[in-house]
């Protein structure tokens, strides 16, 4: 198929239609607003509907509603949005339905601004919502894997039956870029023999909760969500390892982010210093394997945008092994590539 | 060419980010790797609007443009005192001189003065004053052909509105001549 010229969000959104997302439903929020805009103008056209909610909580609840009967569903929103949904989220991974939730993310805390930031690493990882779950979350750092995640994101919550996070800055909402659409790779997925479509009086109703108020049940359900989530990191982890086999100085950099780096990298590598990069594309699971593939690395940067969440992670997956810098900027501003390779030499100076 | 990165800038209804979106077509028609990033905020009609346009022969890396700018086309005199000092030793800047009197401070950049809104008045339709700036940086940088910026604005423009492009293709023609 033909590339077409799209900004960010309404590709998000087309992309999801392509995955056979039926119903959306949401609350307007900048910077992702063309999202849902796109939606109420192309789910009729399918057949599908678009509604909105009178809040995030009641989005988030119909998305639990609407998983609840088998249907692709997905929901979209910004930073304190997103907050608002995390009840709801806990819910559906308690309840183990399948659905799509887009966080093109915004500074913090509070309502903070509208301009692109990261600073919900620690809300897309660490369940923003009670009790033990997790979730898959991408993060794309070009229009065209927004595209080809949020499709894939559909296959992968309906294989697992979990709800799958793709988070993007405001960047990745507000620009253009060609796009295409692709089919992806074709996964086995179950029957949803689990969904509410009506028993016609042939077989015992269905039941979605997420309620087991005996202890040893619970557990029970827990032991079984931890084996699925430890399937997700075997299976579905993904990250992009650029320049890293000569790289002394190696970056952590995710979303946007990586592409500013990428920059940096080129500028550095041009004054002969040996830099590369490990882009996480899932941040759960966290590519804790990458950390092992940099066989010259003296030091690791990570470069956020947001005061440092990620560094936790890069931490844990570095097992002591290398110093680790840090370099962020937040609240909407964006780090330049001279910024970080001056904090890159600054880094390399010391370790010399 | 390795890489045109050009910061595109006016108030809001001067067409700069459909003049930016043209170009971005246009490039991604030359199967040129290309990235469009507009600035957004709480901004009102009439406030100030800007894009960012890279078009490159290699995949596009950041699509922010800091000071690296190869061109800057500014339609008021608020985006020449804010983009100026974006642009690299030796970049284009462009200047729509019918809104804007005051001259560039730079020395070490190549600065053209445009008419743009005089031009587009001449030739029947105020509104085009973009495209004839886009005109005028097409002939310095020739990133894109005319006509492929032509083949942009069919798509862009949709059937309804072919009526347009000759007016729109006379626009980029003497926006050309204006820095021949």
């Amino acid at each position: 198929m033909a590339k077409v010229l799209m900004k960010g969000n309404e590709a998000i959104g087309a992309a999801a239609i392509k995955a056979g997302c039926k119903y959306f439903f949401g609350y307007p929020i900048t910077p992702q607003n063309e999202l849902p805009e796109f939606m109420s103008r192309e789910l009729p056209k399918i057949g599908g509907a678009f509604v909105q909610a009178e809040s995030e909580v009641a989005a988030i609840n119909m998305i639990y509603g609407g998983a609840g009967t088998g249907a692709r569903v997905m929901t979209s929103s910004s930073s304190p949005g997103i907050a608002l949904k995390q009840e709801g989220i806990s819910y559906i991974a308690g309840a183990e339905l399948p659905c799509v939730i887009v966080n093109i993310s915004r500074g913090g805390p509070g309502l903070g601004g509208i301009q692109p930031s990261q600073a919900d690493y620690f809300m897309s990882t660490r369940g923003g919502g009670n009790g033990d779950y997790r979730h898959l979350c991408y993060a794309p750092a070009t229009l065209q894997e927004a595209v080809d995640l949020t499709i894939e994101a559909f296959d992968v919550a309906d294989q697992y039956r979990t709800p799958v996070i793709v988070i993007g800055d405001g960047m990745i909402g507000q620009m253009m870029e060609p796009v295409e659409f692709n089919e992806p790779t074709k996964r086995n997925l179950p029957e949803k023999t689990w969904a509410t479509t009506g028993t016609e009086g042939k077989r015992k109703p269905n039941i979605i909760n997420s309620l087991a108020l005996d202890p040893a049940e619970l557990e029970k359900h827990n032991i079984k969500l931890d084996n699925k989530y430890k399937e997700i990191e075997a299976n579905e982890t993904r990250y992009e390892m650029y320049k890293t086999e000569d790289a002394e100085i190696v970056f952590v950099a995710y979303g946007t982010t990586s592409r500013i780096v990428k920059n940096t990298i080129e500028a550095l590598r041009a004054e002969g210093i040996k830099a590369g990069l490990i882009r996480p594309i899932t941040l759960w699971p966290f590519p804790n394997k990458a950390f092992t593939e940099i066989p010259a690395a003296k030091a690791l940067l990570t470069v956020e945008m947001s005061m440092g969440q990620m560094i936790d992670d890069v931490k844990i997956a570095n097992e002591g092994r290398l110093p680790i810098h840090f370099y962020g900027r937040s609240g909407g501003m964006i780090p330049s590539p001279e910024e970080i390779g001056n904090k890159a030499k600054e880094v390399l100076g010391g370790v010399k | 060419m390795a890489a045109e990165k050009v910061i595109l800038a006016g108030f809001g209804g001067q067409g700069v980010m459909s003049m930016g979106q043209l170009l971005t077509y246009a490039g991604m028609i030359e199967n040129k790797n290309v990235s469009w990033l507009p600035s957004y905020g709480p901004e009102m009609r009439g406030g100030t609007a800007n894009c960012a346009v890279i078009v490159s022969d290699t995949p596009v890396g950041s699509p922010i443009i800091t000071n690296d700018a190869t061109a800057a086309i500014v339609m008021n005199l608020p985006s020449l005192v804010k983009f100026e000092g974006n642009l690299i030793n030796g970049g284009n800047l462009l200047i729509n001189s019918s809104l804007i009197t005051q001259k560039a401070e730079r020395e070490d950049v190549k600065t053209y003065y445009i008419p743009a809104n005089e031009i587009a008045g001449e030739i029947g339709n105020s509104r085009v004053a973009n495209i004839v700036m886009l005109g005028a940086y097409l002939e310095l940088t020739k990133v894109v052909t005319v006509d492929s910026v032509i083949e942009a604005l069919k798509k862009v423009f949709g059937p309804d509105k072919q009526h347009l492009v000759p007016l729109n293709k006379e626009a980029l023609e003497r926006g050309a001549a204006a820095v021949k």
